[in-house]
């Protein structure tokens, strides 16, 4: 009884207000690295440098009224945030925070459960994302929002394809699709898979940057151009909804990274003795560290190159990132017999 | 069954789209209206007008003097290029030699000045492009120059800084090595844009061959400034009818050779390189003596009319006035606005690109809103 609803019910709940409240201050590290990197100060005036920044917000955005245009496909517009949000946040099921541990004499493994097709499930979940950002465009009955979002879709469906695939290359060097398993592989193999998959990883962090719509990918919402795409027809607490969803996915896209190519929890060169010091650390700080160390690469990456255009981000997906990823697939299968034989 | 004429199963609709005068990346009030197929540009065409101020009918019932103070309001991210090229065609009009110090005191505000609105093109034209880092790091910059101008005439955009006959005040004391400290600053700055853009993969990728148009289409729609240099051709008014300093300072022009928005780029840069030599050569040649003529008190010039052009950072600026010689205000005033002619290329250099190039190349073209519809 324990093991079966109370003990996932406390994770889910530590994992989603853990995830909502990183999501929060995710936005002022945002903004705060964002002004570092431009000389300004950032936010400064709510709390000591800003610090409450998030929470202002979000009242902010609670308190806003809440529009929907007058010729609107009601429901539709309504339902598409959630469409966006959801997803975003229940791919948190699968992704392994840090092995089980022992609270109150009883294992706790540190993850809400360990599907053994974790990485399918996360591609399907995340596929269902780009249904929320169609019909919010749609529904809102505007220019600009249509074009957004036409732009939106197109553009995570080929860079779906890129990352999923590099998901096959990773499979094979693992050996298993579940997130717990590729973890313990990459400690048995005492390797991080970025290492052995490296042109694996870059295809999968570019096909991030433009699956999470961040710059320079961040067509779907080029505010100079398209005001601010899909969501233009949005305001107060939807909008937050668009907004939420987007970090979440960052989030999700770093966890997943960190878990496929950057051992997980494990503490970096898991195998090397003379480091076991590292192992003071608690695996799940392990975690957070990597994932917060590939967001900051985001936010650097965001303030540092100017946006692709639309062709040109299409033509990156299907001529180059798509065949290298195939490569890969076919270059470490061809690895992998030889080596097994 | 009859298909419907002209009228296949695939046919589509072009998408209208306004662009503007609210859009976040068309620099002000500015209406471009698009006619779209799918993301490509069919056509485009210009609406003016939403920031008319009249000024051309309201100087004909201020006095010469005020009338600087209008000419603030053109192009008001470089209003010194403005108030000289007004007084300048007074001048001309009333025969007034002005003071060498204060010829060369307005070079080196007019280059100043120059350095500023190349500034915030630079800053807003990246920043149309996705980067945003550009914009802060330009607008840094272009404070220091506000200080600097604040300190000469006490404004930090509308400036007055000019009067017919030479200038209001000399430069304060302590000026001058501010200024050549703010040029070694600026020559530092602009190699860390250049990292940022000039040879980003990413940049290349969307000015490169965007808004391309010859030499000879540039001159017949009448482009100006560093977007006909743009295009390969060596016009520049400071250098063909040199006013101010400009016939005794030595500096190049700079010239493109493909007329796309990366030429563009690069000639604006070269530019704000030559702008800061020829401050430097201006602060070392500084003639000592008035900065202001004789000039009666009250101004009356005789009847009769002129038109004098200046090399504003947007292009040729151009005075015509006309005076009949009895009243203290112009009969007729008439402003060739750079920004203006400039944005009569849009439509042709849009044609044929995607929605996204429209917007890098509004940025190339460099426009000012109060300068177009005045």
């Amino acid at each position: 009884m324990i093991d079966l609803i109370v003990l996932p019910l406390i994770k889910i709940v530590f994992v989603l207000t853990g995830v909502l409240i990183t999501v929060m201050y995710l936005v002022l590290l945002e903004r705060k690295v964002q002004a570092w990197v431009q000389a300004r100060l950032g936010p400064m005036r709510v709390g000591p440098h800003g610090v409450l920044q998030p929470i202002a917000d979000v009242v902010k955005l609670f308190v806003k009224e809440d529009v929907t245009p007058a010729r609107a496909e009601k429901w539709v517009f309504t339902a598409a945030p959630i469409i966006v949000l959801v997803p975003a946040l229940i791919a948190f099921a699968v992704i392994p925070f840090g092995p089980e541990v022992n609270l109150f004499g009883r294992p706790v493994p540190l993850y809400i459960t360990d599907l053994n097709v974790g990485l399918l499930y996360i591609v399907s979940v995340a596929a269902i994302g780009v249904y929320g950002i169609i019909l919010g465009g749609w529904a809102s009955n505007s220019k600009y929002p249509l074009l957004g979002s036409l732009r939106s879709s197109a553009q995570l469906i080929s860079y779906e394809l890129a990352v999923t695939l590099t998901f096959v290359s990773v499979i094979l060097a693992a050996g298993s699709l579940s997130m717990v398993e590729i973890v313990e592989a990459q400690r048995n193999n005492g390797i991080w898979f970025a290492f052995v998959q490296p042109v694996a990883l870059f295809i999968y962090f570019v096909g991030a940057l433009a699956e999470t719509n961040r710059n320079p990918f961040d067509l779907p919402e080029a505010e100079s151009e398209l005001v601010a795409g899909f969501h233009t027809e949005y305001s107060g607490m939807r909008f937050a909804l668009f907004f939420l969803a987007e970090y979440t996915n960052m989030i999700v896209v770093s966890a997943v990274a960190t878990t496929l190519f950057f051992g997980g929890w494990l503490r970096p060169f898991p195998n090397v003795e003379w480091l076991s010091f590292l192992g003071l650390v608690p695996p799940w700080i392990w975690f957070t560290l990597k994932t917060f160390a590939l967001l900051y690469l985001f936010l650097w990456i965001r303030a540092t190159l100017p946006r692709y255009r639309y062709d040109q981000l299409m033509q990156l997906g299907w001529k180059w990132l798509i065949p290298l990823a195939i490569a890969n697939i076919i270059v470490t299968a061809a690895v992998k017999v030889v080596l097994g034989s | 069954m009859e298909p419907d004429a002209g009228r296949s199963m695939f046919d589509t609709d072009e998408l209208v789209i306004n662009m503007g005068p609210q859009h976040p990346a068309t620099h002000g009030v500015l209406r471009v209206v698009l006619k779209l197929d799918g993301e490509k540009v069919v056509d485009a065409d210009v609406v003016l007008g939403d920031l008319h101020r009249g000024v051309e009918k309201l100087t004909e019932n201020r006095d010469w003097t005020q009338i600087v103070l209008l000419t603030d309001r053109l192009d008001y991210v470089a209003s010194a290029a403005a108030n000289l090229a007004y007084v300048e065609t007074v001048e001309k009009l009333m025969s007034i030699e002005v003071p060498r110090r204060a010829r060369y005191v307005r070079t080196i505000l007019a280059e100043l000045q120059r350095l500023a609105s190349h500034l915030v093109w630079l800053g807003s034209h990246a920043m149309d492009i996705g980067a945003i880092t550009v914009f802060l790091y330009c607008l840094r910059e272009r404070e220091l120059i506000l200080d600097l101008f604040e300190e000469y005439c006490g404004a930090r955009l509308t400036y007055n800084s000019m009067r017919i006959g030479g200038l209001p005040q000399d430069v304060p004391s302590g000026w001058l090595p501010k200024v050549l400290r703010y040029c070694d600053v600026q020559e530092e700055k602009l190699v860390e844009y250049e990292t940022l853009l000039t040879q980003n993969r990413i940049w290349l990728q969307r000015t490169r061959g965007i808004g391309a148009i010859t030499g000879e289409a540039a001159i017949a729609v009448g482009l100006c400034g560093p977007s006909l240099r743009g295009s390969g051709v060596p016009r520049d008014v400071r250098k063909d009818e040199p006013y101010a300093a400009y016939d005794e300072i030595p500096f190049d022009i700079a010239i493109g050779s493909n007329g796309d928005t990366y030429d563009r780029y690069l000639v604006r840069l070269e530019e704000m390189r030559q702008s800061i030599g020829i401050i430097r050569r201006a602060v070392e040649g500084l003639p000592e003596g008035p900065v202001m003529a004789k000039v009666p008190r009250l101004i009356k010039p005789p009847a009769g009319e002129t038109y004098h052009a200046n090399e504003s950072p947007k292009g040729e600026i151009g005075f015509f006035i006309a005076s009949d010689g009895r009243s203290t205000s112009p009969y007729r005033l008439r402003v060739r606005p750079p920004s203006f002619c400039n944005l009569q290329a849009l439509p042709q250099l849009v044609r044929g690109h995607l929605v996204a190039d429209v917007i890098a190349i509004i940025g190339t073209i460099d426009i000012v809103l109060g300068e177009v519809d005045r």
